[in-house]
């Protein structure tokens, strides 16, 4: 076969080389367009705030300072925004995976009573949704609002997720099962020593969804506990950057600016928002390479599973 | 009673009992079985139980506040001491004219989305599957799925600093090409909202989406390939003939899938690059029962907005997944 494509690649004709380079050149325009964005973001949180007003600031700094950094970790909202934002990753992801996890695993056994109802329960909440109000309301006579709560429990277990673990679990050989059991093993021991240790590869990759997705979250900061800073995220914060320099153009941004009076090095809005964006960004971009070969593997295997 | 009941044993015992009807004396269906079933199953209710009742507050309990829609709720009063409105809500929502622009608008993002969407993701996953370098291959891919890990607050900020009038890099490379000549506020004209949204869109998940037409590639047959090239096949035939008829089973799944989800035509994306100038144009479905329900407090009428969306959402989502149950495609769920 390979002997085949190696003769095939000497007898490339001139079609073939033509649609290689067409090829080769838009994937590089993607590559371009993709990073661009991000390095030119990366540049600007690097520069000195005063010289990228003067504008052409491309993909690398002009004036390297990191004066915007320290003038962004100097705010005291925004150490306590990365607290809660680590806290709800963690707490969120760990709750949520286990949680997850162990409702897969039984609906996972063949033999349990409530396998078809339980699972017809969860898969049904994909199809009926609330909505925003009457969820609203009932977090609100939970009593979940103004706490950090709301950002675990309504989101606790996401059916995708439970989906795809069980598949994997439904997937193992049944046997390993069978002679824990008549070894006297129960459930519980059969789910902590068999289930989750063999499911390490499809709980990777659940957990790097559930953790992008709660570090990524912004919103429920926003309904829920938009007036109460201790709870406030470092999306949250983000967001109330952008939008206050998108729409007027001042706001929280320039107060940022206006706070430092007289010092010599300044900084504006724009430098700011530029390494607040690195700085909520860092995190996710630097363990993803890491994960990649296991979320590539848990997507196909959720996603074109008969 | 006190030894450890071994489930294989209970198993077969029972399979045993079936077997000679005559003599059993506990029928097989019925309460009674139910609940010594269960006794037996005591771990693993214990395992599910507790989550079955948070499904059960956190996912069905709210969808009593549907009651909501037919009534002049007041925050203030409990929700069965409310005035009735009957359909008034939905009168009044249907009839507005807000309301088909919030149609339009939705409709319009949510099938533009879908469109460059499949388009792009498609055509990506034929061209990374033709390049005969695995390591530039592995690198484009890599760079290609790093916008969607960051959030949708992080894109809309890239997205308005790459739009905007002064420096922004798209009027930049527009004015050298000179396709513009004076700067173009993009994200203050309307029109300009759903292609932005779809383009933003593309850029924040176009390889991502990829990864599961590339799966889908890697099944084809490589032998059709080497038979076509021996037969002459240029490279664009091989793709029209071998690659993306290959590949069609999941693409028809997905589309499918998608037109289910047509009234999600997202949320954060418009949320957060909408403004004052463009907002005709911008406000969806979702923006809409946010704007009407947390801003307004109009809680009846922006329940009554999100349940026709839900309604309608699970008429689609049903059908979609009925007829690829008919099309004898691997259903998604």
């Amino acid at each position: 076969m390979s002997l085949l494509r190696r003769l095939a690649g000497k007898r490339r004709g001139i079609d073939d080389l033509i649609f290689d380079s067409v090829n080769i050149l838009l994937m590089l325009i993607l590559v371009v367009v993709m990073l661009y964005p991000m390095l030119n973001t990366l540049a600007i949180s690097l520069n000195d705030a005063t010289d990228t007003v003067r504008g052409g600031l491309h993909i690398l700094p002009r004036s390297f300072t990191t004066h915007n950094y320290t003038h962004v970790f100097n705010e005291a909202q925004v150490i306590r925004a990365g607290i809660t934002s680590v806290l709800r990753t963690v707490v969120g992801t760990g709750l949520g995976v286990f949680a997850s996890a162990m409702v897969a695993y039984t609906i996972s056994r063949p033999h349990f009573i409530l396998k078809r109802f339980t699972t017809l329960a969860f898969v049904l909440t994909m199809y009926m949704n609330a909505g925003l109000i009457p969820t609203y309301l009932l977090n609100r006579e939970l009593g979940l609002i103004g706490s950090f709560w709301v950002y675990i429990l309504p989101t606790l277990i996401g059916v995708f997720n439970l989906i795809v673990i069980r598949s994997f679990i439904e997937g193992l050989p049944e046997t390993i099962f069978e002679s824990a059991r008549m070894d006297g093993a129960g459930e519980f021991v059969q789910f902590f020593k068999i289930a989750l240790p063999l499911a390490v590869p499809v709980i990777a990759t659940v957990s790097l969804f559930v953790a992008v997705g709660q570090w990524n979250q912004w919103f429920d900061v926003f309904i829920y506990n938009s007036s109460i800073p201790e709870l406030s995220t470092l999306q949250y914060e983000l967001m109330k950057v952008l939008q206050s320099t998108n729409t007027s153009g001042g706001g929280a941004a320039d107060s940022f600016a206006d706070s430092l009076g007289g010092q010599v090095e300044m900084v504006t809005p724009q430098s700011v928002r530029a390494a607040m964006t690195v700085v909520v960004s860092v995190p996710i971009i630097m363990v993803y390479p890491f994960l990649q070969k296991y979320f590539v593997k848990g997507l196909t295997l959720g996603g074109v599973k008969g | 009673m006190a030894q450890p009941v071994n489930p294989i044993q209970v198993k077969e015992r029972l399979k045993y009992k079936d077997k000679q009807k005559v003599n059993l004396q506990r029928p097989k269906k019925g309460p009674k079985y139910f609940f010594r079933k269960c006794k037996e199953q005591k771990e693993l209710l214990w395992m599910s139980v507790p989550f079955l009742i948070w499904l059960f507050i956190f996912k069905y309990l709210p969808l009593g506040g549907w009651v909501m829609a037919f009534q002049n709720f007041r925050p203030a009063r409990g929700f069965l001491d409310q005035e009735w409105a009957g359909f008034d809500n939905f009168r009044f929502l249907f009839g507005s004219e807000r309301f088909l622009e919030i149609m339009r608008n939705t409709l319009a993002m949510s099938i533009i989305n879908l469109v460059l969407g499949f388009v792009t993701a498609v055509t990506l996953a034929v061209l990374l599957n033709e390049l005969r370098n695995i390591t530039f291959k592995r690198i484009v891919q890599t760079i290609s799925y790093m916008p969607h890990f960051l959030s949708w607050v992080v894109v809309a900020g890239l997205v308005s600093t790459a739009l905007s009038m002064d420096d922004g890099i798209i009027n930049t490379v527009l004015l050298n090409l000179g396709i513009i000549d004076t700067p173009v506020m993009w994200l203050g004209v309307g029109h300009y909202f759903w292609g932005i949204i779809g383009a933003s869109d593309v850029w924040k998940s176009v390889g991502w989406n990829s990864i599961i037409y590339l799966a889908a590639m890697t099944m084809i047959d490589q032998e059709q390939y080497e038979a076509a090239e021996i037969d002459g096949a240029s490279r664009m035939q091989r793709i029209w003939y071998i690659t993306l008829p290959g590949i069609k089973p999941v693409v028809v799944i997905l589309l499918i899938m998608n037109i289910g989800y047509i009234l999600e035509s997202g949320f954060e994306a418009q949320y957060l690059l909408m403004n004052s100038m463009n907002m005709d144009f911008a406000e969806n479905l979702d923006i809409y029962v946010l704007r009407y329900g947390i801003s307004m407090a109009n809680f009846s009428l922006a329940t009554a907005a999100g349940m026709f969306k839900t309604i309608i959402s699970f008429i689609f989502l049903f059908g979609a997944n009925k007829i690829a149950e008919k099309l004898g495609e691997a259903r998604l769920f």
